[in-house]
């Protein structure tokens, strides 16, 4: 543990010294651009200081940041629309919508794609083709569809792009994993009179399982960054991504580096979880952890 | 409803054609494979186009190809802007930046296991975050025009390609450096004619990744703020305007350079890596 631990803290602790040279850097001209217009002259010595705590920094130093994120979080009630942990929420709600559609849409193909060769041939290319779409480029146009369609809940688009996102690495690992036993394997099912449904179920299936929550790391992290996405240009007014876009009009430099550190929390809770589901499955599927 | 019942129709024809061809032995065969991709490709089109003429939907809500097509046709010179804005400038300076960081880094790093164990874990996590949130404070730090896009790509595709070049120069064994060492081979010629070219794989792995994250970072900084050219201008605005078959053309474009790109770099690493299991198949 401490072989590790000490050189991810060095790093970190490097990375907060840069953090801290940067913001004192770029927040001095501004300092000096209020001392050249009030006409006084002023020493480093008072510079410094005053660039640990400006209202609207060009780079908000550390403790600044961990200051708005505190008060985000514990500042108010967790149902007000100014708390970070309400609007960590509804980014959270649209990401376990989208990734739960992600896995559904993810594992039903790739159980197409072993079965059907055919599937293989016309859908495979074009499930890696449409990773290469750069999908905000849909994000305004499926807000658009479903308003016209009559859905007025923003979660729907939202989910649909986290979904977008996150069904890619599902559907590889699982064609990968539903392949991978052997043929001898498959072979033995076959002289016990196995039908096709059965060794799907008792060997296929639970052959996948590793590769599938390997995949699942991935599409977690995926369908967090779709709803983010989704929440930027769909004028959505709750959920962290919009926080972000708010900061941005309002040129309130704190609200932005907040909501950036509450998604950064949110995805490391995520990823932890579906590390912890994964143990959990495999305690009770028996595998040595 | 003739143009339903001809889509659905022209569907069912196009599946059992691809039945026939996949259980063939042309399904074997190079040709046969990308005939049955494209086919399905057609088929897509050809069902959305029925579907918006047999539905009538009114193309405010969905444009069907053949409205599409003609719009790409006209504002070649529009798109053609778009793309150079957003694209060439945003996206593939950055792209080239950032993989030069990344690359001069994981070098960096290479000789400090120290580093490599404290920088690892911390590049693991960078990436699995949502970088794009940085756009807005990039857009604020760098300006409205292609600068801050290259900006916020640069900080997307870094952490991606450092952690697969770090993990890729780790991928030698110990017999490989030990057979350098015997030839009394220095650091660097070990690095450049056993290590580098052992880690290609992983580089292009990363190089992947980093490509579509590189188009998806430009477009998102420009709904943050762009000059009045660029494709995530362009989508925003007509979106807006209710020029959706224009919104559907930048969209083409889009997913026509996404793919051109993430293709050249496949096809790189085809001709760079061509010693590597995954590509004798």
């Amino acid at each position: 543990m401490s072989d590790r631990a000490i050189p991810v803290l060095t790093v970190v602790a490097g990375i907060v010294a840069l953090w801290y040279a940067a913001s004192v850097w770029m927040n001095a001209t501004w300092v000096f651009d209020q001392a050249e217009r009030a006409g006084t002259v002023v020493t480093w010595a008072e510079v410094v200081p005053q660039t640990m705590a400006q209202d609207r920094p060009l780079l908000p130093p550390p403790h600044q940041v961990a200051a708005q994120l505190w008060q985000g979080i514990t500042g108010q009630a967790v149902t007000s629309k100014r708390s970070l942990v309400y609007h960590g929420f509804v980014t959270f709600r649209g990401t376990m919508l989208g990734f739960g559609l992600g896995i559904v849409l993810g594992v039903s193909l790739a159980m197409a794609i072993v079965r059907f060769r055919v599937m293989e041939l016309s859908v495979m290319p074009w499930a890696i083709i449409s990773q290469t779409i750069p999908i905000v480029a849909l994000a305004p146009m499926i807000l658009t569809l479903s308003n016209q369609l009559g859905i007025d809940s923003r979660e729907v688009p939202k989910a649909i792009i986290s979904a977008y996102l996150s069904f890619f690495p599902v559907l590889v690992s699982m064609v990968t994993g539903l392949r991978s036993p052997d043929r001898i394997q498959i072979d033995l099912l076959a002289t016990y009179g196995a039908s096709p449904g059965q060794v799907f179920w008792k060997l296929r299936l639970p052959a996948s399982m590793p590769y599938f929550f390997a995949s699942l790391k991935v599409a977690v992290a995926a369908a967090l960054i779709g709803t983010i996405v989704g929440e930027l240009p769909t004028g959505a007014i709750e959920g962290l991504g919009a926080r972000m876009l708010i900061g941005s009009q309002f040129g309130e430099p704190l609200i932005m580096w907040a909501a950036l550190f509450a998604a950064a929390i949110l995805a490391g809770l995520l990823i932890l979880a579906v590390g912890l589901v994964e143990r959990m499955a495999r305690a009770r599927m028996g595998v040595a952890p | 409803m003739i143009w339903l019942v001809g889509a659905v129709v022209f569907w069912g024809l196009a599946w059992a054609l691809n039945v026939w061809l996949a259980g063939s032995r042309m399904g074997q065969r190079r040709a046969g494979r990308i005939a049955v991709a494209t086919l399905f490709g057609v088929t897509i089109l050809v069902l959305w186009e029925g579907l918006v003429r047999g539905f009538a939907v009114p193309p405010v809500i969905l444009p069907g190809p053949s409205v599409i097509g003609p719009t790409i046709a006209t504002s070649l010179p529009v798109l053609w802007a778009d793309f150079v804005q957003t694209v060439v400038k945003g996206a593939l300076t950055g792209f080239a930046i950032g993989t030069a960081a990344a690359f001069v880094t994981a070098i960096a790093i290479d000789r400090s296991p120290f580093l490599q164990r404290g920088l690892l874990p911390i590049g693991n996590f960078v990436s699995a975050l949502p970088i794009v949130g940085l756009a807005p404070i990039l857009v604020m730090w760098f300006g409205f025009d292609w600068q801050s896009k290259a900006a916020v790509v640069v900080v997307m595709v870094f952490f991606p390609l450092l952690v697969n070049m770090v993990a890729g120069l780790q991928a030698t064994d110990r017999l490989s450096r030990d057979l350098m060492a015997t030839w009394s081979a220095s650091y660097w010629q070990g690095l450049f004619k056993l290590r580098l070219p052992a880690a290609m794989p992983f580089i292009f792995n990363g190089l992947k990744i980093a490509a579509t994250l590189a188009l998806i970072g430009a477009i998102v900084a420009e709904f943050f703020g762009s000059p009045i050219v660029g494709m995530g201008f362009r989508i925003s605005t007509e979106v807006g305007r209710l020029g959706l078959d224009m919104v559907w053309a930048t969209i083409a474009v889009a997913a026509l350079s996404g793919s051109a790109f993430y293709g050249l770099i496949a096809w790189i690493e085809s001709r760079v890596t061509f010693w590597h299991p995954s590509q004798r198949g």
